[in-house]
């Protein structure tokens, strides 16, 4: 470890380096990823079916080889890293302190700071599922952990409480080393998941997709026996009268994520209520100089493929940063309008040049529908689509002819 | 043959097995489970109540007024935190006016201090996010929050340093009587021998008399459910907010933990079934009142929900006694709040009860000191190095929300009461407790567990047999 | 017969409408690019799926693999059942062929570097 960087990368999964990558190859030679796992790659690792890089790649990877690719172009080049060390804060003014076995409790202040501290699961707690306590109990992606990393199975007969992608994963994933999956429930009327993985995670092995419903009862005392799932009416309160029984030893939630922003909120930062991350321009840097965000923890994608592109923007504009000094913002807000529940970046700085890639998650499925892009009551674009589901990201090119044209804020919404 | 056994390592058994630890007894701590503090001093608010709610001359108020008083330099030598917050019994109308110049007339009776009615401007001031609905205010500046798991295993790990012995899993289920004591059987028939037996077994106690032959009272159980609030959300309020009580009891309140979460609770239902388990409607209500005390209640900041069943009697009171039914059968039984207030001072009179039998001495070697809870987060930078340095597992983070290290892990497994499953392990380090409730670091504990006590990883458990974290290798 | 199929080659999932006539697929509508079509024509046939899995060491730690070309569907849990005889008792780096032709003519590769 140097004694200075030019720029800190927080976390060394698919952000992290793709960042790492990017910043280097843009003229930031002085570059140090700290990394709290053994190994680069974040949760890749553990993410061992395929369907990653198709974008990107062109190609269908698995979450390690889709890791290994980025970890092979750091390697190549002069990148500082530091494995099994934790970052335990960040103060706006980008002092970063960590720890490890090795260098034991050490700061660091460098010019740049890029946040990809990735995303958690949002646990049991989270939504106060009533019942005991017993084992058996797991987020998805614990689960995961246990059967892909360690090599145990945590049970025999699983219900899984939400359809994201990766409790449809599991579904597949426990099915096919042994487990008996009677059940994927989901709250909201449609799935958040990718709807090939509800194909070939559920419909292939025949695991029933019970929409509208939610678990209302965890039984058992040392461990999971059973669970009570009910229909839930349109305000998601369980209806009396339709509750299923199922016998089961296991209960896996896979009930969204949440950006893991304790570093964000610590160094200051704004936060944005909708996406749980930082609030950004369109370089990906945060309300404070110098410190930018990208991957999951600035917004949770659909895949990895866009985690890369984002943190690459991140990288390229944190190398302009160490190399250029801080520019002047001239920023204009982008707000999220009807039927649209964020929009990325919050802040779009009109003196940096260049098109701008607009992120958004529409709020419910539409179909044959309009997004547009206006500014003081005037349409700057618009887009018309098929198909609008909550579960697929969304997106907008806005040229710098149609960025200047905008007089104030810009709004995304959805007409329909 | 011991000289005495406490049979529940709860709150209260674990301060009795400490006092009497101080005297050249031989004492044996008896716990059903795999962990001590496994019953209601696990599950409950963690306040150390200032005393005004018990009527006067009842034990509830001696014990309360005392264990109060005892309480700071009793967690601070024993390394727990606790915190001076206050509480607060908010009034919303003016009925609840006149409850409050009860419990002001009934505290100062009973002994409590600087007791003191507040006005809606003062409450307001002390307290922004409370109801603008709330009129008054009883503050009572000598109440405090304490961690009651912290409490309970620092206390029963202080006396085992201090020559107690402990014995898990034995679910005490036969006794005989001998000549000049009990032979105690356990469900798998261990068998432990004293003299006297002091029965502190929570909700359980009903059963440890009966197999004495004690039929003299009967212990229920009143379900008590919580919400407990990420620590992002900490500061919301800074005293512990009582609703004014009513005859159903003292209702929900809004307080502080002493690790800085905040907690929202408890319900209060009497229940045959004394699984602890958490329901539907009490969750609701539990956020329904929490939001009539504050109504900008964080809810969406919930981490975990949990039930403690606390045992009571009709009667309403402790009961501290020896059996009348059974010589050197000494009964500690009913003990609901404020019996984790209560508890050094109960523990203080049991001991004497215990020296006045069988007048041991106290011993010269006694430290009542123990590592604090926080030891290693509360160093400064060069003192953790230094510990790093000699030990590196300190310098790795296994718990990322909570910020714990392998060094703090093992040290929870390695020390007294050791940590033998994974809930252990969480109430003894925090690795697990925070916003991620172990999602993240449960797998890696669990190795660690296997790693130290050299098991398979098939074999460790959330919290001891028949709860196996996995059933099998998958190849 | 027309058969409605949901696309399982990409994040798109394009909702695609396959006419059969005597066992041969005679139209393809709905897909945005060839591999949908190719999808479709199998899947009415004889659908195919990668399968991905873990294969233990001697070490005992799990190393990442997934067959190079997707096996007959009726056949995964053959398939899972041969990865889970194997026990892997060497270095293995990405794309290494850990089990030959485990249905036909897919082999099972590692997906991950491992050294012991």
């Amino acid at each position: 470890m140097k004694e200075n960087y030019d720029i800190v990368i927080i976390g060394g999964g698919p952000a992290g380096l793709a960042a790492a990558v990017s910043a280097y190859d843009n003229g930031a030679k002085n570059i140090l990823i700290l990394e709290r796992e053994p190994r680069l790659g974040g949760i890749l690792n553990q993410c061992i079916h395929n369907g990653f890089g198709l974008t990107r790649f062109k190609e269908s990877l698995s979450g390690p080889e889709y890791a290994y690719r980025f970890i092979k172009e750091v390697e190549a080049r002069d990148i500082d890293v530091l494995l099994n060390t934790t970052v335990l804060s960040l103060e706006d003014n980008k002092t970063i302190t960590a720890i490890n076995s090795e260098y034991g409790v050490f700061s660091i202040t460098p010019k740049a700071v890029i946040l990809s501290m990735g995303c958690r699961e949002r646990s049991r707690g989270a939504l106060n599922i009533p019942g005991s306590r017993p084992a058996g109990i797991y987020s998805a992606g614990t689960a995961q952990k246990y059967v892909n990393i360690k090599g145990y199975l945590p049970g025999k007969r699983v219900v899984i409480l939400g359809s994201g992608d990766i409790g449809l994963i599991m579904a597949r994933r426990m099915t096919l080393e042994g487990a008996k999956v009677l059940a994927v429930c989901e709250i909201m009327p449609y799935s958040s998941g990718l709807r090939r993985n509800i194909e070939q995670c559920l419909n292939d092995f025949n695991i029933p997709l019970y929409l509208n419903h939610t678990i209302t009862k965890i039984e058992g005392t040392s461990r999971v026996t059973g669970v009570v799932v009910s229909k839930v009416d349109e305000n998601k309160q369980p209806i009396e009268g339709t509750e299923m029984h199922f016998d089961c030893d296991t209960v896996l939630f896979s009930v969204g994520l949440i950006p893991e922003n304790e570093l964000t909120k610590g160094a200051g930062i704004e936060q944005s209520r909708n996406t749980r991350g930082a609030v950004v321009y369109q370089n990906r840097e945060t309300m404070i100089d110098g410190i930018f965000a990208c991957g999951n923890v600035l917004q949770v994608h659909d895949l990895v493929d866009f985690v890369s592109e984002e943190s690459e923007i991140a990288g390229a504009c944190a190398a302009n940063y160490v190399l250029n000094g801080r520019q002047e913002h001239n920023p204009i807000s982008c707000i999220n309008g009807d039927n649209i529940s964020y929009v990325l970046p919050q802040k779009i700085d009109k003196n940096i040049p260049g098109n701008v890639k607009l992120f958004f998650r529409v709020r419910n499925t539409f179909k044959h529908c309009k997004i547009v892009v206006e500014s003081n009551g005037v349409v700057l674009q618009e887009k018309k689509k098929l198909i609008c589901v909550p579960g697929e990201m969304e997106t907008v090119i806005l040229s710098s002819d149609v960025i200047a044209k905008a007089e104030g804020d810009i709004v995304v919404r959805l007409e329909c | 043959m011991y000289d005495v056994i406490v049979v529940g390592g709860g709150v209260i058994g674990g301060t009795i097995l400490r006092a009497l630890s101080k005297y050249n007894y031989s004492i044996c701590l008896l716990e059903k489970e795999n962990d001590v503090c496994m019953g209601q001093s696990k599950a409950n608010s963690g306040i150390v109540h200032a005393g005004f709610d018990a009527h006067v001359g009842t034990l509830k108020a001696k014990f309360n007024v005392l264990g109060c008083q005892m309480m700071p330099d009793y967690a601070k030598e024993l390394g727990v935190k606790y915190l001076n917050c206050g509480s607060l019994v908010v009034a919303f109308n003016e009925s609840d006016v006149a409850m409050l110049n009860n419990l002001l007339e009934r505290g100062e009776k009973n002994g409590v201090k600087e007791l003191e009615i507040i006005d809606s401007a003062k409450l307001h001031e002390l307290e922004p996010n409370v109801s603008p609905n709330a009129i008054a205010a009883l503050y009572a500046p000598t109440a405090g929050i304490i961690c009651p798991y912290c409490l309970t295993i620092a206390a029963i790990g202080n006396a085992m340093d201090n020559g107690a012995d402990l014995i898990t899993n034995f679910e005490l289920t036969k006794v005989e009587k001998m000549d000049r004591g009990f032979k105690l059987y356990s469900k798998d028939n261990k068998t432990v021998e004293g003299k006297v037996v002091i029965n502190c077994a929570g909700i359980g106690s009903t059963k440890v008399a009966n197999a004495f032959g004690d039929y003299s009272f009967e212990i229920k159980g009143k379900r008590g459910e919580y919400i407990l609030l990420d620590r992002e959300s900490g500061d919301f309020v800074s005293h512990t907010l009582f609703f004014t009580p009513t005859e159903k009891g003292k209702g929900i309140l809004v307080s502080g933990t002493a690790d800085h979460n905040i907690i929202l609770g408890p319900t209060s239902e009497k229940v045959e079934d004394i699984t602890p388990i958490t329901t539907q409607k009490g969750l609701a209500e539990v956020m329904a009142k929490a939001k009539i005390m504050c109504p900008n209640t964080p809810i969406y900041n919930s981490i975990t929900s949990f039930t403690g069943v606390r045992a009571y009697t009709e009667k309403g009171d402790f009961i501290i006694e020896e059996s009348k039914a059974v010589d050197n059968l000494i009964n500690c039984v009913g003990i609901e709040s404020p019996g984790l207030t209560s508890a050094p001072a109960i523990a203080e009179y049991v001991c004497e009860m215990i020296n006045n039998k069988l007048h041991g001495e106290k011993k010269a070697d006694f430290n009542g000191t123990r590592t604090p809870e926080y030891f290693f987060k509360d160093l400064s930078v060069a003192e953790k190095n230094e510990i790093i340095k000699k030990d590196p597992s300190f310098g790795r983070i296994i718990c990322r929300c909570e910020q714990i290290t392998e060094g703090e892990i093992i040290k929870a497994i390695r020390e007294n009461p050791p940590a033998r499953d994974i809930d252990a392990i969480k109430r003894r380090t925090r690795s697990g407790m925070g916003r991620c409730q172990g999602g993240f670091c449960q797998p890696q504990v669990a190795e660690i567990l296997a790693r130290e006590l050299g098991v398979e990883l098939t074999e460790i458990t959330k919290n001891g047999v028949g709860s196996e974290l996995v059933i099998a290798k998958t190849k | 017969m027309n058969k409605q199929l949901t696309c399982i080659e990409c994040p798109m999932g394009c909702l695609i409408e396959v006419e059969v006539e005597n066992g041969a697929v005679k139209s393809v509508k709905g897909n945005t690019c060839l591999r949908g079509k190719m999808y479709a024509e199998n899947e009415v046939i004889c659908p195919l799926r990668v399968v991905t899995s873990t294969v233990k060491t001697v070490s005992g730690k799990m190393v990442s693999v997934k067959t190079d070309k997707p096996v007959r569907k009726s056949e995964i849990f053959e398939v899972m059942k041969k990865i889970n005889s194997l026990t892997l008792d060497r270095n293995v780096v990405i794309g290494d062929v850990i089990l030959a032709n485990i249905d036909r003519d897919a082999n099972l590769v590692a997906t991950q570097n491992y050294n012991d």
